[in-house]
């Protein structure tokens, strides 16, 4: 991601953001492409017809709820507990919502409507990522534009691939694919392990997670990350009390 | 017509959540703490999902050693991604890595 940010902001258009919000989401892309395909396998197994499986992918657009949600249909679970599991498996993006919607807060309703639709983990953390550098000329929206319809068409495109060629694959889900997302969220975390507060928050969190995992329905999740934040804003206030003591 | 419903409802929380802050957002300015505290939401989520899928991949069991490839494959994307700085190069080592480790345990 650093050497592709390094384009002149001076020189900055809708276009050029856009282009620049799409090539730094392209990593992100090729951990996506096995989660698309194996979702879109999944699916047809779990009961989904083709158009359904394909409808979800257009108009829920959420990899981790759409796998889940895969998973309980094949189980015979009905759908209203399907749309609660989804809910709580989506609280995460109350988070994402939330760090995105100070930036967003200046644009009309017909530009924040289809960027919340289009907030997945892998925008998020890009979009995040430029809203750290300067924004004077604020064209990032067309920067989030660029990395949501990447991963919107990709997704699209993965599901078909995943509906179609996936059949030909025997058991395509069991051949570890699925360790593309955390490998691709591996290498989103590292770049934030720069100071004491961030290690406090990945550590805490990390562990959080794994003790908290039982919790049904994946709260486990919203329990570690949210510790995590608290331990990040703590070792900060200290270290800022510390540095005023000195 | 079930699948209606359901794809119908996962669409309509999806959206609702993703939106929500969004629309607060419009009406009243968020805090300055607030705003501070959520500079950590990215490594904290990413965190909380990056754990569970690789320390315990097979449910409840914690795996630490070398015959869960979960586990080797991400420290040795952790490292790559460490020394190189490059995301790309990290997703396809640690790929790699998973793959060939997975191999060799199944052969």
């Amino acid at each position: 991601m650093t050497q592709a940010t390094v384009y002149r902001e001076a020189t900055a258009s809708p276009l050029s953001e856009f282009l620049a919000g799409a090539r730094n989401t392209l990593p992100l892309i090729v951990g996506a492409i096995p989660f698309g395909i194996i979702f879109g396998a999944l699916a047809i197994n779990s009961g989904l017809s083709f158009g359904g499986a394909m409808a979800m992918s257009l108009f829920v657009f959420a990899g981790s709820a759409q796998f889940i949600a895969a998973g309980l249909l094949a189980a015979g679970t009905g759908w209203p507990v399907i749309i609660l599991t989804t809910f709580v498996v989506n609280l995460r993006h109350v988070l994402y919502s939330a760090t995105v919607a100070p930036h967003l807060r200046p644009l009309p309703q017909h530009w924040q409507i289809p960027l919340a639709f289009w907030l997945t983990d892998e925008t998020f953390v890009v979009v995040a990522e430029r809203y750290t550098r300067s924004s004077a000329l604020s064209y990032t929206h067309w920067y989030y534009l660029g990395s949501a319809i990447f991963m919107y068409f990709n997704w699209q495109f993965c599901t078909f691939l995943g509906l179609t060629i996936g059949q030909l694959l025997p058991n395509a889900a069991g051949w570890g694919l699925d360790f593309a997302m955390p490998v691709t969220f591996i290498g989103m975390v590292i770049p934030y392990l720069k100071n004491r507060p961030m290690i406090a928050t990945v550590v805490v969190s990390g562990l959080v997670a794994v003790v908290a995992y039982p919790m049904p329905n994946k709260m486990g999740l919203m329990v570690a990350a949210l510790a995590g934040i608290v331990s990040g804003v703590l070792v900060e206030a200290v270290l800022k009390r510390q540095g005023a003591h000195e | 017509m079930n699948e209606v419903y359901l794809i119908a409802g996962m669409a309509l929380v999806t959206f609702i959540i993703r939106y929500s802050m969004i629309a607060v957002a419009g009406r009243a300015e968020f805090p300055e703490w607030l705003n501070n505290a959520l500079r950590y939401v990215p490594p904290a989520v990413l965190t909380a999902i990056i754990t569970p899928a690789v320390l315990m991949p097979d449910g409840p069991d914690i795996k630490l050693n070398g015959t869960n490839p979960y586990l080797v494959g991400a420290l040795i994307a952790f490292g790559v991604g460490w020394v190189s700085k490059n995301l790309l190069l990290t997703i396809v080592v640690g790929m790699g890595a998973f793959l060939s480790w997975q191999w060799f345990l199944s052969s």
